[in-house]
């Protein structure tokens, strides 16, 4: 049997109701990326993870698990499972499997992207505990009364803390903040920005051309929800690096399946198959800039690709660089 | 028979910016679709407007695993709003059939 739709929403549903995510994390993983940066608790810029990032490895973990019970029988005991995840949080503990490998590349790949703003000089706040999820799989899945109320919730807080400026890093996030919050949030005029827009923004100074190339994987999100396609090349370039398109890029990107992994785990891999076919054909390093992109490519690759996100390769150069100096 | 339900197409029209009356049925989305699904979403639609409730019943995996990736709407040549349909139809199984808002 196919996994069950309903219980499955309505687990993402009751989650995002009574514990504030559809994958609560601990306060160690969601803000642990950041011990040692010496962020600024708030202000009127702060930067916006939405706990994406810090998901990663939870729900990696999580739709492995899937993928073997897809087909089974144990699929008819969903609805039990959702019974039970009213009262104790099921996804909590399907998420400590997580890989811890996995948990500190999403946590590096977060103290990349402050460490390149801040080289950018741009200057930021972090909200610590009180950021929360933006709601972006609740929304996708079409239970708009429950991403409403919680989107007014997060926009509420945001006002009570005097956020004026969002820098997100993730396209999803981004993508929840311009153009689903404004529809369910009265007023909402905070400002949003990915952080490679800022980056782009600020004109980075070319850096001398390292020997590298890279294979450039955009997502559907930020290409053709967000226009934001030219910004992640600029960068690239600007850090020496020489950009190789592969057969679908840009505006005409090819999904990486991620946003089939919690229903359709099968139906996930085999799209992501696709597109590791596509990367390859034209290069063995590849560059995401979404998490879920990252996750998803890399377990259909396996050893056929090296993917880093966009933030780990920028950072990586800039270190080279200065070594260099 | 083919039921036809007159609340279905109602309730879709009703439904702030979902205009897939536009679509002229050229059949670029079903080209483009990673999911190489031959009825998205063009069929998809014309069953809701014509309020083939059955047809629409049975296609709520396809729906449901739509990628929202909009190759398909950045295609299209009538600028139907694919992906936000989707998610609009999402929405109304949600609540009439899985008990979700």
């Amino acid at each position: 049997m196919p996994l069950p739709i309903a219980p499955i929403l309505g687990i993402f549903a009751d989650n995002l109701r009574k514990r504030d995510s559809v994958l609560p994390l601990s306060k160690k993983t969601a803000m642990g990326w950041a011990n040692g940066l010496n962020l600024p608790r708030g202000g009127k810029t702060v930067i916006y993870t939405g706990h994406v990032y810090q998901m990663i490895p939870a729900i990696d973990a999580m739709a492995s698990q899937m993928a073997l019970l897809e087909n089974s029988f144990l699929t008819r005991f969903f609805g039990i499972g959702r019974l039970m995840n009213k009262f104790v949080s099921l996804s909590f503990f399907m998420g400590l499997t997580a890989s811890s490998e996995k948990m500190r590349h999403s946590n590096q790949v977060l103290r990349d992207i402050v460490g390149l703003l801040r080289d950018a000089g741009v200057e930021f706040g972090y909200l610590y505990e009180e950021e929360l999820y933006a709601g972006a799989l609740v929304y996708d899945d079409g239970m708009d009364e429950t991403f409403g109320h919680h989107a007014r919730r997060v926009a509420e807080r945001l006002k009570k803390l005097g956020v004026r400026r969002l820098l997100t890093v993730d396209p999803h996030t981004t993508k929840m903040f311009r153009q689903a919050y404004p529809h369910f949030v009265k007023d909402f005029d905070i400002e949003v920005q990915s952080y490679l827009e800022v980056l782009a923004q600020a004109h980075p100074k070319a850096m001398k051309p390292v020997n590298g190339e890279v294979v450039v994987h955009d997502s559907c999100v930020y290409a053709r929800y967000e226009n934001v396609c030219d910004q992640p090349r600029e960068l690239l370039r600007a850090a020496g690096l020489s950009v190789r398109e592969p057969e679908l890029s840009g505006k005409s990107t090819h999904c990486c399946g991620g946003p089939l992994e919690s229903l359709f785990p099968a139906e996930a891999h085999r799209i992501s198959g696709i597109r590791v076919d596509q990367l390859e054909a034209k290069g063995k390093n590849v560059v995401t800039m979404c998490p879920f992109c990252w996750v998803n490519l890399n377990k259909a690759a396996g050893d056929r690709l090296v993917i880093n996100d966009i933030a780990t390769t920028l950072a990586s150069c800039r270190r080279q660089a200065s070594s260099c100096s | 028979m083919i039921k036809v339900s007159s609340n279905l197409a109602a309730r879709v029209k009703d439904t702030e910016g979902f205009n897939a009356g536009a679509c002229f049925h050229c059949g670029t989305c079903t080209a483009l679709c990673p999911l190489g699904y031959e009825m998205l979403p063009r069929k998809l639609f014309r069953e809701v407007m014509l309020g083939l409730e059955e047809k629409v019943r049975a296609r709520i995996p396809q729906i449901f695993s739509c990628l929202l990736c909009r190759m398909c709407e950045k295609n299209c040549p009538s600028e139907v709003h694919i992906a936000d349909n989707i998610r609009t139809l999402r929405c109304l199984i949600n609540r009439q059939e899985f008990g979700l808002k």
